[in-house]
């Protein structure tokens, strides 16, 4: 076990350095900062050149992948081309509501995928198993930004209980989270997550269903809820840990478009507009930070499983 | 006479009622895009006097905010999200099977390669590499076709690595081997095609995804540029408040439009999967 951990940790660390690579690659093709900078022709061609030296770039490609490494090492993603403020203290506040954001839609959508994928399975073949995997497949197709608009125009337009965003400015003062401002990006975030996973949870509960001790568990005659609740739920933790794992990847990108939605003061609105102005240091460190989120996820699912499966085999 | 595995495929596709309305719909789709130029009522660029007008019996789904007619847009948007999507898909599915393929048959140094870089694009959030992307390129279609094609490959690659990795152990692989026939005849018409399945409908999947993505992509002004339309630049006008709330013709009909073509290609995909298993019996 100990070994197993030790290993997939290595296997991160070299992933994790690829990523670095790819990241500073990216960007470096992506163009020359000295142009995004000088925001005109007018400046002159000496202070520009005074610039590129004090960045550092005239040195080869990988001279300035490795001092950019250094500084990233030490927790130094440069500044912002566009405010001239430290990346990491821009992460810093915009992460919170991120975090807010995803961790509500995350729970709200187990509980969701869970609940459902499990009735779906008890009741196969009825009417409110069809009912419920054709929502699933709706939530899945739906695109999140559409979804957003049809929750807005029903309930800010029409019904006016709801507001559409403006819960603060991004980048300015407070952190605080309100929660009428959150119930719609979390509804459409939470709604296209459980759509992927209630198909796969209810397989996999069907496939336990179906398993002899769980014949031996009804036919013991302990009750329906208690067989399903306390046996069968039990063993579903493997699909439910995988449904986490696979959806860490997706929560940030999703959080991108949603907050650009609901003009939601995190991360994501934040990315949005470092990309809309090419502000690369701002983009090269969040690439980098989801990557690092993703892969701990990965490790913490494999490593979830060992604990969660003793038949799982480390080799 | 025995059935063919064709003909049984067919045979149990049919048994997915869901599956089958999906198909024609999406035929259906497929043919009025295709035709666009021939049925679309106005040109799609074209200005017409009624701007911002409701639907009519002129405009059938009304006139967008400087009076180009929304039908011709949606059909002429259908045809370019429909070619994004399929393009993309065709793309990515190529790149991910000869990558999986080569490392799920080769193994050794080039799997462990191949998969630890499949790991790293997967690190990425698939969006934000979308977007970066869209944002370092000139957006415009052949970019997006591109740049979902080379983006969208790694579960591909892990499916196909997969399937070859329980492949090459069958009997039937190894007397090829023993045979000594040529490693290219093995992987094209031993492996490959006892592979196709799962790519198959993997591949549905990848296209609900990609066309979902080419709209994502366009309705945040990074995608399928204007004046040309495409379903998710169609929605993008309706970021505007006025838009949203008083004129819901402008953008219900090409949101619809994208529900409903990843909604029947995700059931295509749950059909095909269903038919194309051996293990249901049917």
């Amino acid at each position: 076990m100990a070994r197993y951990i030790v290993k997939r940790l290595l296997t991160s660390l070299v992933v994790l350095f690829g990523i670095t690579i790819i990241d500073f690659a990216i960007m470096t093709m992506a163009g020359n900062p000295i142009q995004i900078i000088s925001g005109g022709p007018k400046v002159q061609k000496e202070v520009l050149a005074q610039k590129a030296q004090n960045l550092g770039l005239n040195a080869p490609v990988p001279v300035q992948y490795v001092r950019w490494l250094g500084q990233v090492l030490k927790g130094d993603f440069g500044y912002s081309y566009k405010t001239y403020e430290s990346v990491s203290s821009m992460i810093r506040t915009h992460i919170g509501p991120t975090l807010i954001l995803m961790g509500s839609a995350l729970l709200i959508s187990l509980v969701l995928a869970v609940a459902g994928g499990v009735f779906s399975a008890v009741h196969q073949h009825s009417r409110r198993d069809y009912a419920i995997v054709t929502a699933a497949f709706l939530g899945q197709s739906v695109p999140q930004f559409f979804m957003a608009m049809v929750l807005i125009y029903i309930f800010t337009v029409r019904l006016g209980v709801l507001p559409s965003g403006g819960m603060r400015q991004l980048g300015s003062a407070g952190s605080g989270v309100q929660i009428r401002y959150l119930i719609m990006p979390v509804l459409v975030l939470a709604f296209g997550m459980a759509g992927r996973n209630i198909r796969y949870i209810r397989s996999a509960m069907l496939e336990i269903l179906n398993k002899d001790y769980l014949r031996t568990e009804k036919a013991k005659g302990i009750g329906r809820f208690l067989v399903i609740y306390k046996h069968a739920l039990r063993n579903a933790l493997i699909p439910i840990i995988t449904v986490i794992g696979m959806e860490i990847p997706g929560l940030f990108g999703g959080s991108i478009v949603i907050e650009q939605v609901f003009s939601w003061p995190g991360l994501g609105l934040m990315t949005m507009n470092a990309i809309l102005q090419r502000d690369y240091p701002v983009i090269m460190a969040v690439c980098l930070l989801s990557a690092v989120v993703v892969l701990l996820g990965n490790l913490l699912t494999d490593i979830l499983y060992a604990f969660a499966d003793p038949s799982v085999r480390y080799e | 006479m025995e059935e063919t595995y064709l003909q049984s495929v067919i045979r149990r596709f049919k048994y997915h009622k869901a599956g089958v309305v999906s198909l024609i719909i999406v035929a259906v789709i497929v043919v009025l895009s295709v035709l666009a130029p021939v049925i679309s009522p106005y040109d799609p660029n074209a200005i017409n006097p009624e701007f911002s007008a409701p639907p009519s019996a002129a405009h059938f789904l009304g006139t967008d905010s400087i009076g180009r007619d929304m039908l011709s847009r949606l059909l002429y948007g259908t045809r370019v999200s429909l070619l994004v999507g399929f393009l993309a898909t065709v793309l990515s599915t190529g790149i991910g099977v000869i990558l999986g393929l080569i490392a799920g048959y080769f193994g050794g140094i080039a799997d462990m390669m191949i998969m630890r870089f499949t790991d790293m694009v997967m690190s990425f959030p698939y969006i934000l590499l979308i977007l970066v992307a869209g944002a370092i390129f000139e957006p415009g279609m052949w970019n997006i076709i591109l740049i979902l094609g080379f983006v969208d490959w790694p579960g591909v690659a892990r499916l196909v690595r997969g399937n070859v990795m329980a492949l090459k152990e069958q009997d039937f692989v190894k007397s090829s081997v023993i045979a000594g026939m040529p490693q290219r005849y093995i992987m094209a018409s031993d492996i490959l095609p006892n592979a196709i399945a799962p790519i198959l409908v993997f591949a549905t999947s990848v296209m609900a995804i990609s066309i979902l993505d080419e709209a994502t992509l366009s309705f945040l002004g990074m995608g399928v540029q204007p004046p040309d339309a495409s379903l998710g630049n169609l929605l993008n006008g309706a970021e505007s408040i006025t838009v949203l709330t008083q004129m819901p013709w402008m953008w219900l009909s090409p949101g619809l439009m994208i529900v409903v073509l990843v909604i029947c290609v995700n059931f295509i995909g749950d059909a095909l999967r269903d038919a194309m298993d051996p293990t249901t019996i049917r």
